[in-house]
């Protein structure tokens, strides 16, 4: 009977999976545009989540970049859309994004905690500045008009760089190198000193999280139709993606799923429903979160299975 | 035939020499223990060992070739580990994958998966924790912790381990099971240079004793040397 209830329970978590990937994949046909929109959106926010927590959660370095590395992607697609087909932009906006991702980890990796979450937070700032001054200086306008893509295709897209995106996290998350960026959150020196190349190590898969933002930034700005520095590097994205990341939990892969498909979820709603009122509500939940569930909805979800588990134990 | 060797190994912090101009060879197969008051530049002079710090100047040879200016990783995997004084175990993680994270970066050539997850149960056993495997490492004692440090570092294959006061805050109990480890792993053909303050467990197990004080070092010799030096005697007691 235990080794039933095993299998039952290995094949539960593909299968649920398989199921909503169905699910999703066929979304279009069924689906009414509204729906297919929003659910861009949300991927969208699962997706930059996703990448960051690839990074920041196991090594601990708070990175408040995916805002620089997402309006990569969008520049990118703003400015080559017109001219090659939309895989190479993607292609190219995920390139150059873990490029710029592989310069600053280069540079400043080695500096930790606050400073290095200040310096990326400063990095987006720079660059919307730098690319303001050239299109002014240069172009003549602000902003630029980006090639439209309809909905369904958007939508797909985004669906299939989610699914690489997951494959990549697992993968990280099982493989040795797993292993090694969880030792340096935990502790730096003691894994360079166990022969973990920590400076190396943390650079690439800072470049991998960056080329998924990038690949994001380049798809949606289909969607946008015209796009200007303001728009395209928003630090409100970078904020976003660590709060998501905190509201879903970053011990599983899927805390960071889950938390970021209802935040997503809730914005929408809060930005239709009370426009007046979304910010001061946000504030709020956000408060709520941090202050009541600092492990975010996987720790909630640990501590009900412990406890449930503990039950089971005592009265056998 | 020396396994490292130092050559005017130098380390200002500020205007400050923490370990000046010192000159030092540990020979293969040898335990050879570290001494000082405190302050002295003991643990310094081990981060210049293990590529945590950067002589200036001053050079550091490991098996005739020179490591000095390496960064830390490079040099676990020609061979050198360590533990520290203040432990730096992972604290979240099981006690196995504490060690498995040495056996499968530290060495110069990555094992297979199972070989390194055999051999790090192996150690987890040798070092007296194979009760606690699954453990996560912050709910050790620091005995314990001490423990599972000796043994990531021995996960490494090390030719030379540095011992950073392995037995401070152990009872004697623990400190003459910390000792027992000491010596089966220099039975193992593992060189140990191990900086301690507890006089019994130097004494009896060093083969060689090297003072430092105020970053000089100002003895060398056995332990009866070291013990009848007028020189160490002044440095502890003061003239």
């Amino acid at each position: 009977m235990k080794i039933s209830d095993l299998n039952f329970k290995k094949l539960w978590v593909p299968s649920v999976l398989l199921v909503i990937l169905g699910l999703l994949s066929t979304l279009t046909l069924y689906a009414s545009t509204y729906s297919v929109i929003l659910i861009t959106s949300i991927l969208m926010y699962i997706i930059l989540t996703v990448s960051w927590v690839i990074f920041s959660a196991p090594t601990r370095y708070i990175s408040l970049a995916p805002a620089a590395f997402f309006g990569i992607g969008i520049y990118t697609s703003a400015t080559l859309g017109t001219e090659l087909p939309l895989v190479l932009v993607i292609l190219i906006g995920a390139l150059l994004s873990s490029c710029l991702a592989l310069l600053i980890g280069g540079l400043t990796l080695r500096l930790r905690g606050i400073y290095f979450t200040v310096f990326t937070f400063g990095l987006v700032e720079l660059i919307k500045h730098l690319l303001l001054w050239y299109e002014i200086k240069f172009t003549g306008t602000r902003g630029r008009f980006v090639i439209l893509v309809d909905n369904n295709t958007i939508y797909h897209t985004m669906l299939i760089i989610l699914v690489v995106l997951l494959i990549t996290a697992y993968l990280i998350r099982r493989s040795k190198y797993g292993l090694a960026l969880w030792s340096i959150g935990e502790f730096e020196d003691a894994a360079s000193h166990s022969g973990v190349n920590v400076n190396a190590l943390k650079t690439i898969t800072f470049a991998v999280s960056a080329s998924f933002m990038g690949a994001t930034g380049a798809i949606m700005a289909t969607r946008w139709t015209y796009v200007d520095p303001y728009i395209a590097f928003k630090a409100l994205y970078s904020f976003m993606v660590v709060l998501m990341a905190a509201f879903g939990g970053m011990g599983q892969l899927y805390g960071p799923v889950v938390g970021a498909a209802i935040f997503a979820y809730l914005e929408e709603i809060l930005i239709t429903k009370f426009p007046y009122y979304y910010m001061l509500s946000f504030g709020i939940i956000l408060l709520v979160v941090i202050l009541f569930i600092p492990d975010g909805l996987v720790g909630v979800i640990e501590d009900w299975q412990e406890k449930r588990e503990g039950k089971q134990n005592a009265n056998p | 035939m020396p396994i490292l060797e130092g050559e005017g190994v130098t380390k200002y912090f500020g205007g400050l020499a923490a370990v000046s101009d010192v000159n030092f060879s540990v020979d293969r197969g040898e335990l050879v223990g570290l001494i000082g008051p405190n302050g002295a530049g003991k643990t310094t002079l081990f981060n210049l060992i293990s590529g945590a710090l950067v002589p200036k100047p001053g050079t550091i040879i490991f098996n005739t070739e020179k490591i000095t200016g390496l960064k830390p990783h490079r040099i676990c995997k020609k061979g050198i580990a360590r533990t520290f004084q203040s432990v730096k175990i992972f604290p979240e993680m099981p006690v196995i994958a504490n060690v498995l994270l040495g056996s499968t970066f530290g060495r110069s050539t990555t094992p297979s998966t199972t070989d390194a997850e055999g051999e790090s149960a192996g150690l987890i056993a040798f070092v007296g924790l194979i009760d606690l495997i699954e453990e996560p490492a912050k709910n050790l004692t620091l005995a314990n912790r001490k423990r599972l440090e000796l043994a990531r570092a021995l996960a490494t294959k090390p030719q030379l381990l540095l011992l950073d006061e392995m037995m401070a805050g152990l009872n004697p109990t623990e400190v003459a099971e910390a000792m027992d480890l000491v010596t089966m792993i220099r039975f193992m053909g593992i060189t140990v240079f191990m900086i301690e303050h507890v006089m019994k467990a130097i004494m009896n197990v060093c083969d060689r004793i090297m003072v430092l004080h105020h970053g000089r070092m100002i003895a060398e010799g056995t332990p009866q040397e070291i013990t009848n030096s007028k020189a160490v005697i002044d440095a502890y007691l003061g003239e």
